[in-house]
């Protein structure tokens, strides 16, 4: 059984006298225990918002969320506040973008680490801070013990990360969920957190739904990879059958822009034309077409259905949302 | 020097910068004050006068209370004591030292600075705590109750409220220019705790599934302190001179034997013109420990703004 079954997550943000804003329409996925799955897609296709709805960080007002979101045996959307309070940090925990400002900047890193060792395992103060030391150790933060005392500024961007990731797993949660983890740091440290992120979700047996926008943060990670586009799953797959063989002309467009090394010198990028902003509603065809190279008159007028999808698959299921999929393999 | 041996002497320098365990906020900013010209004035300033009013009754030359140069007084005349021996300042309108009445009259206007400060941060903790961690009908209700307040201009607000009282005296002139900053108070407070409420790091708290109490207090107060702790330096200041008019305007004790600088500048008004003394030293005193407040309070807020750290 799935260790998170998202079904139908649908989430309107509205505001008194404008026009709902549909972030996420309608967007399912599994996430087996142990599995790391990745979400991926441009900024505003919703990634973010799948996240924060599931976790129930959204703010109570001007939104309604919809749909099914069930960890283990329990729906997390029907959940109270208390239990879902409860819940986060504990069974499901968070990591986010910008380690500096996801830490309170007054108070050292060792009450920071336990605050949730106290909150969530009823350990007292002295018991949580040998742990905490253990932790931070275990991250790869050099003098654990020095470094509790100190303050976030005083810790560099890889560090407070490592941290972040600390408390994250201070409670051994079954799932984590890491949105754009290493966005805000250098090229170096992002290789060094991933490599972290990977050990520890397999050494400890944690789910890992990974946000991101960086393709190759999920060639190197995720087991499974949905595309996100315009709020909704456009193309699923194991990550080298997707890699590989991307079916979907926007799974397509984004792996054709980015830079590679092994290109003839002086030739272009070939970025997705448009914007985000370009789509048209679901209801009324595919949100890609307007931006999509192969868009025909039947993606403006049916809308595409998720349907299992055979071409190239290799290992495991496929699905896709396109009317006009891409035929053609990537050049390797 | 060569270019070597000035990169060398930087490095040595430098070699001292971060060696240091656990830098608070408040730790750095104190870093920063200390080298302050600004702040060390108004530090030195506030200083003095605390030591002068802790030790007024023993350095005081004379008893304040005692109207010893009563018979240099004609009234009719319009005579009042003037500089003598042993009374460097001279007296007041009823023969009293005024140099004694000036350093015990320190006393009082501190006490009431403090107290009406106190009062005035407390008041608008509570409230602005309350609106800003709450949110929803009670934030509305409260700031609705501050802007009625707030829409009253102080001075006048502080002259109604002191003049409910029957029998005035300091503890209603303390109440009267408390309640007047308990507003300011709520909604500096309010304001920074509602960007904290939508900050990073309470939103990482909450994805822990830190208990509301805790994030209040732990995550979204601290860190919304830093203005309101500026402001309460102001409102030292401001509270002194409010607390001076009330006085001045015949609000404050109305019994004149404790001396009090802003009952004896109202005192003066009738002998301005002919001994300007009497207005000129405890206005004189008024203005340089608000002078001194307001000079801690604005290097206390360039030392904890980020924005203008050098």
């Amino acid at each position: 059984m799935a260790l998170l079954e998202v079904r139908d997550l649908r989430v309107v943000f509205q505001r008194k006298g404008e026009v709902p804003f549909t972030a996420v329409d309608g967007v399912d996925f599994d996430v087996e225990p142990g599995q790391t799955v990745g979400l991926v897609g441009e900024s505003g296709c919703g990634k973010s918002v799948t996240a924060m709805s599931i976790m129930g960080l959204l703010p109570k007002r001007g939104n309604k969320v919809t749909g099914s979101a069930k960890f283990e045996d329990t729906e997390l959307l029907t959940l109270s506040d208390r239990q879902m309070r409860d819940r986060r940090g504990r069974d499901l925990a968070m990591v986010f973008q910008d380690p500096l400002s996801s830490l309170n900047p007054v108070i050292p890193i060792g009450l920071q680490v336990t605050e949730v060792l106290e909150r969530h395992r009823d350990m007292s103060r002295r018991k949580a801070m040998v742990e905490a030391a253990d932790l931070l150790d275990r991250v790869g933060i050099p003098d654990p013990r020095r470094r509790l005392d100190e303050y976030p500024h005083q810790l560099s961007g890889g560090m407070r990360q490592r941290a972040l990731i600390a408390i994250a797993l201070a409670c051994q949660p079954r799932l984590l969920i890491a949105d754009e983890p290493t966005t805000a740091l250098d090229v170096t440290i992002q290789a060094q957190i991933l490599a972290l992120l990977a050990e520890l979700v397999r050494d400890s047996g944690t789910a890992l739904i990974m946000i991101t926008h960086d393709l190759g943060v999920v060639a190197g990670l995720c087991d499974e990879v949905n595309v996100l586009y315009g709020g909704r799953v456009v193309e699923r797959g194991g990550r080298h059958d997707l890699f590989q063989v991307p079916r979907h002309p926007y799974t397509y467009g984004l792996l054709q822009s980015i830079p590679r090394l092994d290109a003839p010198k002086g030739e272009r990028l070939s970025p997705i034309r448009g914007s985000v902003q370009d789509n048209i509603p679901w209801t009324s065809g595919c949100a890609f077409a307007p931006r999509c190279p192969n868009a025909t008159d039947t993606c403006v007028e049916v809308t595409p259905e998720m349907v299992p999808d055979g071409a190239g698959s290799v290992r495991g299921e496929r699905l896709l949302r396109c009317h006009n999929p891409v035929a053609q393999e990537v050049p390797a | 020097m060569s270019t070597k041996s000035k990169i060398d002497a930087l490095a040595a320098t430098a070699g001292k910068i971060g060696d240091d365990p656990g830098v608070s906020v408040a730790a750095a900013a104190w870093r920063r004050l200390r080298r302050n010209p600004v702040f060390l004035t108004g530090a030195v300033i506030i200083t003095a006068f605390i030591v002068l009013a802790i030790l007024a009754p023993f350095i005081a030359p004379h008893d304040p209370t005692d109207p010893m140069l009563g018979d240099q007084v004609v009234k009719a005349r319009n005579q009042i004591p003037e500089s003598q021996e042993g009374h460097p300042l001279g007296g007041d309108q009823v023969g009293r030292d005024l140099l004694s009445r000036l350093l015990v009259g320190s006393q009082q206007t501190l006490l009431v600075g403090v107290l009406a400060t106190l009062i005035g941060l407390t008041g608008g903790l509570i409230l602005g705590t309350l609106a800003g961690a709450l949110g929803g009908w009670v934030d509305s209700l409260v700031m609705r109750a501050v802007d009625v307040m707030l829409s009253i201009p102080g001075l006048l607000l502080a002259v109604s409220i002191g003049a409910l009282f029957a029998q005035p005296n300091i503890y209603t002139l303390i109440v009267a220019v408390a309640t007047v900053q308990i507003p300011i108070f709520a909604r500096l407070l309010r304001g920074s705790m509602l960007a904290q409420r939508h900050s990073d790091h309470v939103l990482a708290a909450r994805a822990l599934g830190v208990k509301q109490r805790a994030i209040v207090f732990r995550h979204m107060l601290p860190n919304s302190l830093g203005p309101v702790i500026v402001q309460s330096t102001l409102v030292l200041a401001i509270s002194i001179i409010e607390a001076a008019g009330l006085s001045f305007l015949g609000l404050g004790n109305p019994d004149d034997r404790i001396p009090e600088w802003g009952q004896m500048l109202g005192r003066a008004q009738n002998v301005i013109d002919s001994h300007p003394q009497l207005a000129f030293w405890p206005a004189g005193c008024i203005i340089v420990v608000a002078l001194g407040f307001t000079l801690m309070g604005e290097s206390l807020r360039e030392a904890l703004d980020p924005k203008s750290r050098r």
